[in-house]
C-alpha cells in the first residue's frame, strides 16, 4: 500500500480519529489536574489545565483579532496595488526548465 | 602554505566556476561546493584569522567562536539542503546567486569587524535580490525592487553607524555596543530591519512570497537569523528588544491568519519565529542567549522546510493562493507528510525540533519572573500552531477538493525535504548535540513532564478552538494592507494627493494674487496713468495748497532739527 492510499483510509476513519484526540485531550487535562507542577513560579502555574485554556482562548483571541483587524482596515481587493498575480504554469516555470 | 581558509571563500569559488560547466556535472558541483563548504565549517578552530590591513586598520574577516559557529554550522547544512532542493532548477544565475548569498551571510557572522561586516552585509542584499527577479514576472521585480530599496536604506544606516562608531571610539572591532550614542541607534536601526521588525519589516512579508521556489529557501533561512547574530553580538541585554521580539510574536500570527497565500503565511511566521530570538536577545541572560542559538538553529531547518514544502505545491501545481488549494494530500503525500514534520516543529510539538528549542526562550522568561512574557510567547506558539500546522495545512492539502491533480514533487525535492525533516525529527528527541554547541554551557531539559504536558494541551486545544471557529479561518480573496501601504500603494496615492492638493493650492493663491496685483495695477494706471487723475493738468489752487503742505513740512522738520 503506497502513502498515499494509507492517508485516504486514515481521512475516511476521521471522525473516529478526532474522537481518539478528543479522549486524549481529556486524559491530558486531567493528568494536568493530578501531576503536581514542576515549579510554581506565577499565580497560574498551579492550575490544571490551564494551558489547555490558553490554547484555546489564545486560539480564538487571535482568529478575532485578525478577522477585526481585517474587516474593519486592512482587508483589500487583491488588485488594490494595480498588480495582477499570474500562476507560474504547473511544474513548467520558464526559468527553471528553458 | 595556507593556515586559514573563508568558507565564504569556497562558496565564491565555486559558484564562478558553475555557470562554466556542462549540465550532468552541474548538478554534482552545486552539491560537492555546498558540502566542501560544510566541511570547511565543520572544520574551523576556534581563534580570529583572516587578518587584512585595510587603510589603517586592522579587519578580521574570519572570528571564530561558540556564537558564530552555531549560526556557520547551520547556514552550512541549509545550503547543502537548498541546493539539493534546487538540482532541477537550470537557471544558473540563481545557483551562483544562492552560493555567493550563503557565503555572504557566512562571510557576516565571521565578520570580527564592523567594516568586515558591513562589506558582507551589502553583498547578502545585492545577491539575494536575484533569488527574488529570477522568478521573472512583474510583481516579483517590483517586489524584488523594494526589497532592494529597503535593505540599501538598512546598509545606509550601517555604514554611518560604523563611521560614527570609528570616529568617536576610534576602533572598529564587532562587540557589545556601547548604549545611547548615536552609532548604538544606526547600527540598531540596521540590525532591526533585516531582523524585520515591524514597523521596518514590510519588505520580508513583501518579498519572500514572490520569490523563486528554490530561492525562497534560501531567503528564509539567512537574512533575518544573520541579524539575530549580530544582535546577539552588539545588543544583548537591551531591554526594548525584548519587547520588540514578543510583539513581533503576536505581529507574525495575526498577519498569517489574515493572508492567503501559503508563502506569505509562512514569510508572516519567519517575523513570528524571529520575534522569540529578538525576545530572548533583549533578555539577555545566558539561557535566553542560549535560546535564541538554539532556536535560530532549528528555526533555520523547519522553516526551510516548510518552504520547500510550500515550494513543492507551487512548483507542481502553479497556485500559491489557499483558496485556490486543497485536497492535495492524495496527490502530493509524501510533501504532505514532511511539510507536516515542519509544521508541528515550528509549532512546538513534542518529538520535533522547535518544542527543545523554542521552550528554552519560555523557560528564560519564567525563570527571570517575566509573567507578560511568558504569557505571550506561550500564547503565540498557539497561534503558530494554528496558522502553519492547522490553517495553511488544512486548506492546502486536506479541506476540499480543488479539482487539481498535481504528481509527487520531484525526487530531488523530496530528498531535500527529508533531509530537513529527519534533521526536525532527530534535534526534537536528541537535543543534546544541538545543546551542546551552544554558546554557553546549558543546563536544561525540555523533556520534562511538565513542558510535554503543557505544549501537548496548548497545541490540542488550539486544533479544538480551530475546528470550531472553522468557518472563519479559510483563505480569503483579499489582500492584507501592511506597512508597506506606506510606500506602495494608499501612503503613495495619499502622499500624491496631498502634492496635488498643494499645487492646485499653489495654483489658486499664485492667480488670485497675480488677480488682485492686475487690479491693483489697473487702479495706479486709472491715478497715475496717461489720462489718470495725477497726469491732469492741475489748478494753480492744487499747487499753492501742495506748496504750503511742503513749507509747513520744512518748518517742522526744521525746528526739530533746532
Amino acid at each position: 500500500m503506497n502513502l498515499g492510499d494509507l492517508l485516504e483510509k486514515l481521512v475516511r476513519r476521521g471522525r473516529l480519529l478526532s474522537l481518539i484526540t478528543l479522549a486524549l485531550m481529556a486524559c491530558l487535562v486531567l493528568a494536568d489536574i493530578i501531576i503536581p507542577p514542576d515549579y510554581v513560579r506565577f499565580p497560574w502555574d498551579g492550575i490544571g489545565g490551564f494551558a489547555a485554556l490558553l490554547g484555546f482562548a489564545g486560539c480564538a483571541f487571535f482568529i478575532a483579532v485578525a478577522k477585526g483587524l481585517g474587516v474593519l482596515l486592512v482587508y483589500k481587493p487583491e488588485d488594490y496595488y494595480g498588480e495582477e498575480h499570474e500562476h507560474d504554469p504547473p511544474s513548467a516555470d520558464r526559468r527553471e526548465h528553458d | 602554505m595556507i593556515d586559514w581558509l573563508h568558507p565564504s571563500l569556497v562558496l565564491i569559488l565555486g559558484a564562478a566556476v558553475l555557470p562554466l560547466l556542462p549540465t550532468g556535472l552541474r548538478k554534482a558541483w552545486m552539491v560537492l561546493v555546498p558540502v566542501t563548504g560544510l566541511a570547511v565549517i565543520f572544520g574551523l578552530e576556534p581563534g580570529e584569522f583572516g587578518r587584512v590591513e585595510f587603510l589603517g586598520m586592522t579587519l578580521v574577516t574570519g572570528r571564530v567562536d561558540e556564537l558564530s559557529l552555531v549560526f556557520a554550522y547551520v547556514f552550512g547544512i541549509i545550503l547543502v539542503i537548498g541546493m539539493i532542493f534546487a538540482l532541477h532548477v537550470k537557471d544558473n544565475v540563481q545557483h551562483v546567486a544562492a552560493l555567493t548569498y550563503a557565503a555572504s551571510a557566512l562571510g557576516a557572522v565571521l565578520a570580527g569587524d564592523l567594516v568586515t561586516l558591513y562589506v558582507f552585509w551589502e553583498l547578502m542584499v545585492i545577491t539575494s535580490v536575484w533569488l527574488i527577479w529570477r522568478r521573472g514576472t512583474e510583481v516579483s521585480f517590483a517586489s524584488g525592487m523594494r526589497y532592494l530599496i529597503v535593505h540599501a536604506l538598512g546598509g545606509v544606516l550601517l555604514l554611518a553607524g560604523v563611521i560614527v562608531y570609528y570616529q568617536t571610539t576610534g576602533s572598529i572591532a564587532f562587540d557589545q555596543i556601547e548604549p545611547a550614542s548615536a552609532a548604538f541607534y544606526l547600527i540598531l536601526a540596521a540590525f532591526l530591519i533585516n531582523a524585520a521588525v515591524p514597523p521596518l519589516h514590510a519588505w520580508l512579508s513583501d518579498a519572500y512570497p514572490e520569490a523563486t521556489v528554490t530561492g525562497a529557501v534560501f531567503l528564509s533561512a539567512l537574512t533575518t537569523k544573520t541579524a539575530v547574530y549580530v544582535l546577539m553580538r552588539g545588543y544583548a541585554g537591551v531591554e526594548l528588544l525584548m519587547w520588540l521580539g514578543v510583539i513581533m510574536t503576536w505581529y507574525g500570527v495575526v498577519y498569517a491568519v489574515l493572508a492567503n497565500d501559503i508563502r506569505r503565511i509562512l514569510a508572516y511566521h519567519i517575523i513570528s519565529q524571529v520575534g522569540y530570538m529578538v525576545c530572548a536577545v533583549g533578555m539577555g541572560t545566558t539561557l535566553a542567549l542560549n535560546g535564541a542559538s538554539a532556536h535560530a538553529f532549528t528555526h533555520i531547518l523547519y522553516k526551510a522546510l516548510l518552504f520547500m514544502g510550500a515550494g513543492a505545491v507551487i512548483h507542481m501545481t502553479g497556485k500559491s493562493k489557499l483558496t485556490d488549494l486543497g485536497g492535495l494530500y492524495r496527490y502530493m503525500p509524501w510533501t504532505f507528510l514532511l511539510f507536516m514534520v515542519g509544521a508541528v516543529s515550528i509549532s512546538g510539538l513534542p518529538l520535533f525540533s522547535g518544542f527543545v528549542s523554542k521552550t528554552i526562550i519560555i523557560e528564560a522568561a519564567a525563570v527571570e519572573g517575566r509573567g507578560l512574557i511568558y504569557l505571550m510567547l506561550l500564547t503565540a506558539g498557539a497561534g503558530t500552531f494554528l496558522s502553519i500546522g492547522l490553517k495553511l495545512a488544512w486548506f492546502t492539502f486536506l479541506h476540499r477538493d480543488s479539482g487539481l491533480r498535481p504528481t509527487e514533487a520531484p525526487v530531488n525535492m523530496l530528498v531535500a525535504m527529508g533531509l530537513a525533516a529527519v534533521l526536525c525529527f532527530v534535534i526534537g528527541i536528541l537535543p543534546g548535540p544541538l545543546y551542546a554547541i551552544l554558546p554557553a554551557p546549558i543546563d536544561y531539559n525540555a523533556w520534562t513532564i511538565g513542558h510535554v504536558l503543557k505544549e501537548l494541551q496548548l497545541l490540542l486545544f488550539t486544533g479544538l478552538a480551530f475546528f470550531l471557529l472553522l468557518g472563519f479561518v479559510g483563505g480569503k480573496n483579499k489582500i492584507a494592507l501592511d506597512v508597506d501601504w506606506l510606500y506602495r500603494g494608499g501612503g503613495r496615492t495619499a502622499a500624491l494627493a496631498v502634492r496635488d492638493r498643494i499645487s492646485a493650492t499653489n495654483a489658486r493663491f499664485r492667480h488670485k494674487a497675480m488677480d488682485g496685483l492686475s487690479a491693483w495695477m489697473a487702479r495706479i494706471k486709472k491715478r497715475h496713468g496717461r489720462d489718470g487723475k495725477l497726469a491732469r493738468t492741475w489748478p494753480t489752487g492744487s499747487m499753492a495748497f501742495w506748496v504750503a503742505v511742503l513749507l509747513a513740512s520744512l518748518l517742522v522738520f526744521g525746528i526739530q532739527q533746532q
